[in-house]
């Protein structure tokens, strides 16, 4: 499901402009699946799944495979709305370098919610 | 475009808080029952901007919104340079209690949201006599710390960008977008260090779990209108504090988050006019 959002992420007006100085490698992990998103300039460079074998990333986000099916609704249930929202449940967990996401809320918050446009899409 | 001039009046009180004197910027508007409004943590008075422009709520109501000390067109005390600013509970219960007095409110109604809605309870425990009713919105006792809240304020973020960051995912899913984006707007303008102060004694200092208990609603009732979305203050605990104080009145309002009068000012009326008539009634 991730892979689709490179494309929107890397059009978005938004995104692009709130993200243009995000240099970043971030580690998605979703149970047993784990995504490594390349990002320069805000753009996302690649995205690859694997097992990973000493990786390298700036900063990991860890949740459950329910819990990011969850968050990627379209309209997701109160407490599944943002990454804050699974922090205070105690579903995620951010570790690494958090600078870049701390200093780039919007953009990082924005890239991970691409998602549930996807998700609307194959509602419609 | 046909001009429209909002019928609300900004004035200035210089008032002594804590041994030190503070310009604290007021707005208000309408005539009947003061109606003191209270801002969210790191925001100021504009969150009730659309309250201060309904007819139903100014005809019966004079509505009072003030920026906090630090916060808004309020300037912090002389000397400010040389702290870190931080808000303490008896801090913010003498603030408020100040503003009344050096504004010779009869009696008002408390209305505050989050840090505010946090006050209110303190009010209603501490001044019930002082006060006509009380509001809290998105009252609870207590929050758990969630993240990191040095990162509010340090030199390798942008403060407007990080709170208001922080705080985007609070407003709920319904929220039309100027409002939504006016609302981001306020806390990316608060000052360095403002917005991490006021969080002090929403998530440190403010802990009152262990007095809500005591509040009497026969001295003062009190009335809670929690939004569905707001993981800040999720609407159990608001129940919570409803479950503990005898008399308690809460709203759940359904799509609404963190920052009702400001992110959705129109679906927030329609929880909010029920509960200012009942207040109307029985003065």
């Amino acid at each position: 499901m991730l892979e689709g959002i490179a494309a929107l992420v890397n059009q978005d007006p938004f995104l692009q402009r709130k993200g243009r100085f995000v240099d970043c490698v971030l580690m998605l992990e979703s149970g047993d699946t784990r995504w490594r998103l390349t990002i320069h300039g805000g753009k996302i460079e690649s995205i690859e799944t694997g097992r990973f074998i000493m990786a390298r990333h700036d900063v990991l986000m860890r949740a459950s495979a329910e819990t990011w099916e969850r968050f990627w609704l379209s309209r997701p249930a109160p407490g599944y709305n943002d990454l804050f929202a699974l922090l205070k449940k105690r579903l995620l967990t951010i570790e690494g370098n958090v600078q870049p996401f701390m200093a780039n809320l919007f953009y990082f918050k924005g890239v991970l919610e691409m998602p549930r446009r996807l998700d609307a899409k194959a509602e419609a | 475009m046909t001009a429209f001039i909002e019928p609300v009046l900004g004035r200035y009180v210089h008032v002594s808080i804590g041994g030190k004197t503070c310009r604290v910027y007021f707005e208000e508007a309408g005539a009947g029952i003061p109606l003191l409004c209270l801002h969210t943590a790191g925001a100021d008075g504009r969150q009730f901007r659309a309250l201060f422009n309904d007819p139903e709520v100014t005809s019966r109501f004079r509505v009072i919104a003030f920026d906090m000390p630090w916060h808004g067109k309020s300037s912090p005390p002389a000397g400010w340079q040389h702290d870190d600013y931080r808000l303490t509970s008896e801090g913010y219960v003498e603030q408020v209690m100040a503003i009344a007095d050096a504004l010779q409110l009869d009696r008002p109604v408390a209305m505050g949201c989050s840090i505010g809605g946090r006050i209110a309870l303190y009010l209603a425990l501490k001044h019930p006599q002082r006060f006509r009713a009380i509001i809290g919105l998105q009252s609870s006792a207590f929050v758990d710390p969630y993240y990191d809240t040095e990162w509010l304020h340090r030199p390798d973020t942008h403060g407007g960008e990080v709170c208001a960051g922080a705080v985007s995912g609070l407003i709920g899913p319904d929220a039309p977008d100027a409002h939504r984006w006016e609302t981001l707007w306020h806390y990316m303008q608060g000052g360095p260090g403002v917005f991490k102060g006021d969080l002090f004694f929403y998530k440190v200092d403010g802990d009152i779990r262990e007095q809500v208990a005591s509040i009497d609603t026969a001295l003062c009732p009190l009335y809670l209108l929690t939004g569905e979305y707001d993981y800040s203050c999720p609407p159990e605990d608001t129940l919570e504090v409803a479950r503990r104080v005898t008399g308690a009145k809460v709203t759940i309002m359904p799509g609404l988050g963190h920052f009702p009068m400001s992110e959705n000012p129109e679906v927030f009326r329609r929880h909010l006019l029920p509960v200012l008539d009942e207040i109307v009634r029985r003065d």
